[in-house]
């Protein structure tokens, strides 16, 4: 268990909004990219496969296939550089890491699309599983 | 500006700054203390004063130490450590000292004090970085062993081994004192620091912190 004192200080660093997603996901990460005096987003798009770590130093890895070459990027959740994060489709998962896509080829790559009951009632039992990850 | 604190090391986290940097803090619980004694010039042959720090309860202290504190208004205190001034103090006993003195818009550089982690009977590798033996080429049961301590004995140089010869023994439980170490953040309300890099010491172990000594470091 953290100390209570180090979950204070980091309070201040942490952001008041995170981003709420799950393992599966397939997601569009918007980052800040500065280069000398510009600034631009740049958006990353893929699978998330994992979540680590807590607090500040929460990461998570989205893995996409560019030019038929797996590409995994880590980003930090608390970071300032990840602006936005949209979620584009749910997968059906059942662990929380999902390592064993690293070693699929093809259709196989595809999650289950997790299908969320419509409609008022029936999201808000999925907010609430939402907060309850 | 010279200024020092007693506190607690709670433990090392990661901070990301508006650019989104990511650097590695260690949190301390620091002051509040209380100024015990006002150590001067004249009487005491320097300047300094000592800082109490952590209440405890009168029946587990010891008489003297109960009537140093009343001296200076206050009750018992768990821990108490001198910080040295360049010039006469400006507080006297009873004042209290809290991380507000580290509060600064400018970056602040602090030295840290602390007992470092025992490491027992640690041998030559672990406590002089010494390399050590090959993993193979024909190195059998040595692989971690300090090699020759010194040539043949009587070559006109004295005896045997000479003075000083790093070999293995106890490491760790010693003062170290880490310096010119960042003050990332400063929270008043709940006496928290944060402070760039490592600190020695275990968590829940106490500290030491002073402006540092270092030359050039500090413009306030």
């Amino acid at each position: 268990m953290r100390h209570p004192l180090i979950e204070l200080a980091e309070k201040s660093y942490l952001k008041p909004k995170p981003p709420l997603f799950h393992i599966g996901d397939t997601v569009d990460v918007h980052t800040r990219i500065v280069e000398g005096d510009k600034e631009r987003i740049q958006v990353f798009n893929g699978v998330v496969l994992a979540r680590r770590g807590c607090g500040v130093n929460e990461k998570f890895t989205v893995r996409r296939i560019v030019a038929n070459e797996g590409v995994e990027r880590t980003f930090m959740v608390h970071s300032p550089n990840v602006v936005k994060l949209e979620i584009k489709r749910r997968g059906k998962v059942r662990r929380a890491k999902l390592y064993f896509l690293r070693d699929r080829v093809g259709k196989k790559r595809k999650l289950r699309e997790l299908r969320v009951h419509k409609p008022a009632a029936a999201s808000k039992k999925n907010k609430l599983a939402v907060a309850a990850v | 500006m010279t200024a020092g604190l007693l506190g607690r090391k709670i433990g090392m986290t990661t901070v990301i700054g508006d650019k989104g940097v990511v650097e590695p803090v260690t949190v301390v619980k620091a002051g509040p203390c209380v100024v015990l004694q006002v150590k001067d010039a004249k009487t005491d042959g320097y300047d300094a004063i000592q800082l109490g720090f952590e209440d405890v309860k009168p029946h587990r202290s010891t008489k003297p130490l109960i009537g140093h504190a009343a001296k200076a208004g206050t009750g018992p205190k768990r821990a108490s450590g001198e910080i040295r001034l360049a010039e006469p103090a400006t507080a006297g006993p009873g004042d209290v000292v809290t991380v507000e003195a580290f509060a600064s818009d400018e970056a602040i550089y602090v030295d840290v004090t602390g007992e470092t982690k025992g490491r027992g009977f640690a041998g030559v590798m672990k406590r002089h970085n010494f390399g050590g033996k090959e993993a193979s080429h024909g190195v059998e049961r040595k692989h971690r062993s300090p090699g020759s301590i010194g040539g043949h004995a009587n070559l006109g140089l004295g005896r045997g081994v000479k003075k000083g010869k790093r070999m293995a023994g106890h490491m760790g439980c010693v003062n170290r004192t880490i310096m010119a170490l960042k003050v990332v953040s400063v929270d008043v309300d709940n006496d928290l620091m944060l402070i760039r890099g490592s600190v020695p010491g275990a968590n829940g172990s106490l500290v030491t912190i002073r402006s540092t000594k270092k030359v050039g470091r500090n413009t306030v």
